[in-house]
């Protein structure tokens, strides 16, 4: 059983989908926020986490130019502050004029950012692919030995296990900032309604720095998960990830960061998935259509039940 | 004078891309300008018209389907009924969607259409693209369409060969060009002919207040779905313009969403919505300074060059163009901040009872 189903299905179809799940799952949490507590869709999302990731490399780069080599998860939290530096100021500068403005401006907006830190990228780094962790990543033998002892052999790099780990340690911090602290209740009461919450004297500009800093800790962790995953830098890796991300928001409900996590897991799995040869011995959809299938669920989404699957916000 | 020449060819090439990309920008108009509808997929449509315009004209070719041959105006009139056709596709599902999730959904869709081309080699030739294919006026010269009726009515194949010849190697360029203008001034004029026309009206007031216009027994629905097909197909024509001008595409650097897409919403914005004639103006002042921008920093790189000998002029050659774009994106966001209306603001069509009234001083229209 394992054998002939089990183990192709599980190690090359499951466990990446899985990954890709989390990355997206993170993504999709700072968008969600921004989309619950801002009400906008910020294009600018996908650049912001890959810009992350570059900050990422060259801190580990220049750190490894002195003769250390330290782990991309060290060098997270150090690109995190920087990121949230940017989202910070993106917000001073392109959004928070728009306000009180309408909310397509505020959309147009971060389109613009969008380009702009892409190209900005471009510009310091260069177009071309950067490889970020050179070599094969081996499976972790420890675990292949343990699952192959129960007659289940699963192989999984290590890197997928740091990014399993990471993920969980993000989202329970999630969770406990949104349900036991005063700025995620504030945080939760501004996503229900903005003026409520106003008028029971919560600080909005306070909520909404709060919301760029959760946002900008997630999108670095998906930037850097991503780019351990794939192993290579790309500038055009934020605008592939970005509809993906939606998608993950929209699935789970905006304004619900459990939502997305969920929508994340499931869009993970279902690009995986498609590719999977459910029917005879030919992959359902060919791979090439892989990043279709999350525009698919998104678009269908919109249409059939725009709240999302947990009641999220729909406008 | 061969000098001279040289800078009435850049003119030339500059009306011509500046027309093609006025075509999207009235198409937009139509869509953002009149009815308010966020589409962020217009690579999807241009890239829908510049296809079907590849395949219907191109010569035969083992590469994709077809290559049907088919004269040139004919693969245009096909390019925006597809591309009109896919949008009326689109509209019937994703058009109630409000402003933000039309553009997610837009942008998705766009995507998904690039991903059919780059996928379904048997028919587009997949990441290696289409090329060959015929330009307006161009294409006399070569041997398949003079060699063929209509042309081999009026002379022998030997003699077309003679004549076209005896031309300077530029010839098509001020005729395609002009075709492309006049192209453009038949869009404007119809659209500003819709524009001040009750359709147009009902539009703006669909835009305005919603639940007004449908209290007073509009369609809304149809009303955008009109819009959003008529925008779409005058998207496709400017598409199958784009293929011309290119001669080759690709599914994937050729529909490059931010030189498509995001290029024609800064020249909407920047010339101001809801005015063709600002979107006209919007599309080729932009494709102005984003053309010069390229000699003018092709300029500081050699100098740059001359000066710090050990860089490499390559890498600053190939980063200086995201360097445009990264410029580009910041005159928008200022342009967003600072005149809102863009530099035609909004006009509203006179009410044939009142006096001329305008939307404005800054062209806000809420």
């Amino acid at each position: 059983m394992w054998d002939a189903f089990g183990f192709e299905f599980v190690n090359f179809y499951l466990i990446p989908g899985l990954v890709l799940g989390c990355i997206y799952a993170l993504g999709a949490i700072g968008i969600t926020l921004t989309f619950g507590i801002l009400r906008f869709a910020n294009f600018a999302h996908g650049e912001i986490m890959m810009s992350g990731a570059y900050i990422a490399w060259t801190l580990m780069t220049l750190v490894g130019a002195a003769g250390l080599v330290i782990h991309p998860l060290v060098a997270l939290p150090f690109a995190a502050i920087f990121v949230i530096g940017l989202f910070l100021l993106c917000d001073r500068w392109f959004y928070k004029p728009f306000r009180k403005a309408d909310t397509i401006k505020i959309v147009i907006a971060s389109f613009g950012v969008m380009l702009i830190i892409r190209s900005a990228v471009q510009v310091i780094w260069g177009p071309n692919q950067i490889a970020f962790v050179r070599g094969i990543s081996q499976p972790n033998a420890v675990l292949r030995e343990i699952t192959a002892d129960w007659g289940a052999m699963i192989i999984m790099p290590n890197k997928h296990i740091w990014i399993f780990l990471g993920t969980i340690v993000l989202v329970v911090a999630l969770g406990y900032l949104l349900n036991r602290t005063r700025i995620g209740k504030a945080m939760r009461a501004v996503s229900d309604s903005p003026d409520l919450a106003h008028v029971t004297g919560i600080n909005v500009d306070m909520v909404i720095r709060a919301t760029w800093i959760v946002g900008g800790v997630c999108a670095t962790a998906a930037g850097v998960f991503l780019v351990m995953d794939t192993q290579t830098l790309e500038t055009t890796m934020g605008f592939r990830m970005l509809l993906p991300m939606f998608a993950a928001a929209i699935l789970g409900g905006i304004g619900k960061p459990y939502g997305a996590v969920f929508g994340g897991l499931v869009i993970g799995l279902a690009e995986e998935l498609s590719a999977y040869p459910w029917i005879g011995d030919t992959p359902l959809l060919s791979p090439g259509y892989k990043t279709g299938v999350a525009f698919a669920i998104m678009v269908v989404m919109l249409i059939v039940r725009p709240q999302g699957l947990f009641k999220g916000r729909s406008f | 004078m061969e000098a001279y020449l040289g800078y009435f060819l850049y003119l030339l090439s500059l009306l011509t891309v500046g027309g093609i990309y006025a075509i999207f920008a009235l198409g937009l108009n139509v869509q953002w300008g009149f009815a308010g509808l966020f589409n962020a997929g217009i690579v999807g449509f241009v890239a829908v018209g510049a296809y079907t315009y590849a395949l219907l004209t191109t010569a035969e070719s083992t590469f994709h389907i077809g290559g049907f041959g088919l004269p040139l105006p004919v693969g245009m009139a096909v390019a925006m009924a597809i591309a009109a056709l896919i949008a009326g596709l689109i509209g019937l599902v994703c058009i109630r969607l409000r402003s933000d999730y039309l553009a997610i959904a837009t942008i998705g869709i766009a995507e998904i259409i690039k991903l059919i081309f780059k996928n379904e080699t048997d028919i587009t030739n997949g990441p290696r693209g289409i090329n060959k294919i015929p330009r307006s006026w161009e294409h006399f010269s070569e041997e398949r369409f003079y060699t063929s009726w209509p042309m081999s009515w009026f002379a022998s194949p030997e003699q077309w060969e003679a004549f076209f010849a005896s031309l300077p190697n530029w010839y098509w360029q001020p005729l395609f060009a002009g075709t492309i203008l006049l192209i453009v001034f038949i869009i404007y004029k119809m659209l500003e002919r819709a524009r001040t026309s009750p359709w147009g009206r009902m539009m703006t007031a669909i835009r305005e207040n919603e639940p007004a216009s449908r209290a007073a027994g509009k369609d809304v629905t149809k009303r955008r779905i009109e819009a959003f097909v008529i925008g779409a197909a005058i998207m496709g024509l400017g598409g199958a313009l784009f293929a011309q001008h290119l001669r080759l595409i690709e599914p994937t650097n050729t529909f490059d969403p931010s030189k498509v897409t995001f290029l024609v919403w800064v020249m909407l914005i920047a010339g101001g919505s809801g005015n063709n004639r600002g979107a006209v103006l919007g599309a080729f002042l932009i494709w102005t300074i984003w053309s010069a921008s390229e000699l003018l920093i092709a300029g500081m790189i050699d100098l740059v060059g001359a000066v710090f000998s050990t860089l490499d002029p390559s890498i600053l050659a190939t980063r200086a163009g995201f360097l445009r774009m990264m410029l580009i994106g910041i005159l928008m966001q200022v342009i967003l901040q600072r005149y809102p209306g863009g530099i035609l603001p909004e006009v509203r069509p006179a009410s044939p009872k009142a006096e001329k009234t305008t939307a404005g001083a800054t062209g806000e229209t809420k």
